[in-house]
């Protein structure tokens, strides 16, 4: 855990850049962790994706995988590739603020 | 489960199991039950759609022709003891509200305790091209008994090119089986002397060859060895399988010849049918400890179908079926449930030249280095040896005779053994 300056503000975080607590997130610090990686401006479905993954996250502890993103969240898996390149879930946990999500087995 | 009758004398109330599934957690547990209750305390029934009973594991030899398909393959309900009721009819729908089953001919099997014991199921047509032109001439799976005997032809007449591996997304079942099947087309071709004329390339979604840090790294070494290309974090969107491309998401193509692939995996189709009991995928939310449903407390699952952080592997599925078993006669003695299940498992990983490695592990602990069962052995953990790959022969005789029967194997315990595991390796 490291402490680092986000939008301005010390927050906690992990050693690939996740917010340690969830709490310490919001709007303004998803925008500039977005910018850090790479995406300029959050757009409505971009914030459709990380509104997902947050809300889920916090209502049962675990952040949905890229598949259950794409079959859930309204966004094709192809589009979430184009909103979040590389990892979509990845990333879009990373700027929601919630932990990396679990690889599964 | 006698109770005096109003008349004074003793009526039977005897309890209801269904069990969806007959395959290697289905039988085991219906077995296991069977032994447990008598006829007059419970009903077992069992369900599958067909009578084939595949043994999976040995889906990998087939397309290198050390397998024939129809030795793997027995009947469903012969595996089950006397007694046990089993029908062949698809699951239509699940009235979980109800405690009630409904079967593809109209049949309702009304249940005190519900099993789902389904597995998954290969989802194809889920990737952009995979199912379409191509399939089975140029692009295989060996996760079935029909694809992996036409992959044994393709192979055959394979005599140079590029053959990549790919695995779609996880979960898929026995996450070590595409690494084995590119340890056994490295020795095939090898043998055949045209190793030299061919390019094999395994891809992967993951960051590394294997999901656990110490045997990931292991398991890259022996890519490495055998001149396998390993390609990472490659998540599969779009096949041409007569072009012979396969592209990721973000844009990355490779040429293939001969694509191996794994599919993508859900749960069985009626879970998505019936409400409340699966998740997006199909599989149904189960306690990790316990496999009780977290929303009704008379539905258990196990194996392939539930949606623990394990792999959906036949040793798990063992394991699980010990605890299920008797959280099973508690939950009908309404009593506790144990939380006996620690993410115990165990598999034998097929590294061509007659040679295996064994990983042993659960929940907590990622596959060690060390010795198995215990620090004296026999079996050598994370290392290649001709013991583990006998083992790995032997354990199909063991499956059919000792294991769907429900019988106790010495030395394979429901929890991980710690004895001969070096654990200064754990983070």
């Amino acid at each position: 855990m490291t402490t680092t300056l986000i939008a301005d503000r010390p927050v906690e975080v992990d050693a690939e850049g996740f917010l340690t607590h969830t709490d310490d997130w919001d709007e303004e610090l998803a925008a500039a962790i977005a910018r850090d990686s790479g995406i300029a401006e959050l757009t409505p479905r971009h914030w459709l994706v990380v509104d997902f993954m947050r809300d889920r996250y916090l209502a049962t502890g675990t952040a949905p995988s890229i598949r259950a993103l794409g079959k859930e969240s309204g966004v094709p898996v192809k589009e979430l590739y184009q909103l979040f390149p590389k990892g979509p879930a990845k990333l879009a946990a990373k700027i929601g603020g919630i932990p990396k999500p679990r690889g599964c087995i | 489960m006698r109770a005096p009758s109003a008349r004074g004398g003793w009526t039977v109330s005897r309890k209801r199991i269904v069990v969806l599934g007959g395959g290697t957690g289905g039988t085991m547990v219906a077995n296991r039950l069977r032994r447990h209750f008598d006829g007059d305390e419970a009903e077992i029934h069992v369900v599958d759609r067909d009578d084939a009973h595949v043994y999976q594991p040995g889906l990998l030899f087939v397309p290198f022709g050390l397998a024939e398909a129809d030795e793997i393959v027995r009947s469903r309900h012969r595996q089950l003891r006397g007694n046990i009721t089993f029908h062949e009819n698809e699951v239509m729908e699940v009235w979980i509200e109800r405690n009630e089953v409904l079967l593809d001919d109209g049949t309702v099997l009304p249940y005190d305790v519900l099993v789902v014991a389904s597995g998954a199921r290969l989802q194809p047509e889920e990737t952009e091209g995979l199912a379409g032109p191509g399939w089975n001439e140029r692009v295989f799976t060996f996760y079935t008994p029909d694809s992996a005997v036409a992959l044994q032809a393709a192979l055959e007449r394979f005599d140079h090119g590029r053959l990549v591996v790919n695995l779609v997304d996880m979960p898929i079942k026995c996450p070590v089986a595409p690494l084995e099947f590119a340890f056994l087309a490295d020795w095939y071709l090898r043998e055949r002397g045209i190793r030299d004329r061919v390019d094999l390339v395994y891809s992967t979604p993951l960051d590394g060859a294997f999901t656990k840090p110490v045997a990931s790294e292991q398991l890259a070494g022996l890519l490495g060895e055998k001149e396998i290309e390993l390609v990472t974090e490659f998540n599969a969107g779009e096949v041409d399988g007569v072009g012979g491309k396969l592209a990721s998401y973000d844009g990355r193509e490779l040429d293939f010849d001969l694509l191996v692939t794994v599919p993508l995996h859900g749960g069985a189709a009626y879970v998505e049918r019936s409400p409340g009991l699966g998740d997006a995928l199909g599989f149904v939310p189960t306690d990790k400890h316990t496999l009780q449903t977290p929303t009704n407390a008379n539905v258990f699952a196990l194996g392939d179908a539930t949606d623990l952080p394990i792999s959906k592997a036949g040793s798990v599925t063992h394991f699980e079926a010990e605890v299920l078993v008797e959280n099973v006669v508690r939950h009908l003695a309404e009593q506790e449930l144990v939380a006996g299940y620690d993410g115990h498992a165990n598999c034998f990983i097929e590294t061509g030249f007659h040679k295996a490695l064994l990983i042993d592990f659960n929940y907590d602990t990622e596959p060690l280095p060390g010795r198995f069962p215990t620090s004296l052995g026999p079996l050598p953990l994370l290392r290649e040896s001709h013991l583990n790959h006998l083992g790995k022969l032997l354990f199909q005789t063991v499956y059919w005779r000792a294991l769907l029967p429900g019988r106790e194997i010495p030395g394979l315990g429901t929890t991980m053994p710690t004895a001969g595991k070096r654990l200064a390796h754990t983070p």
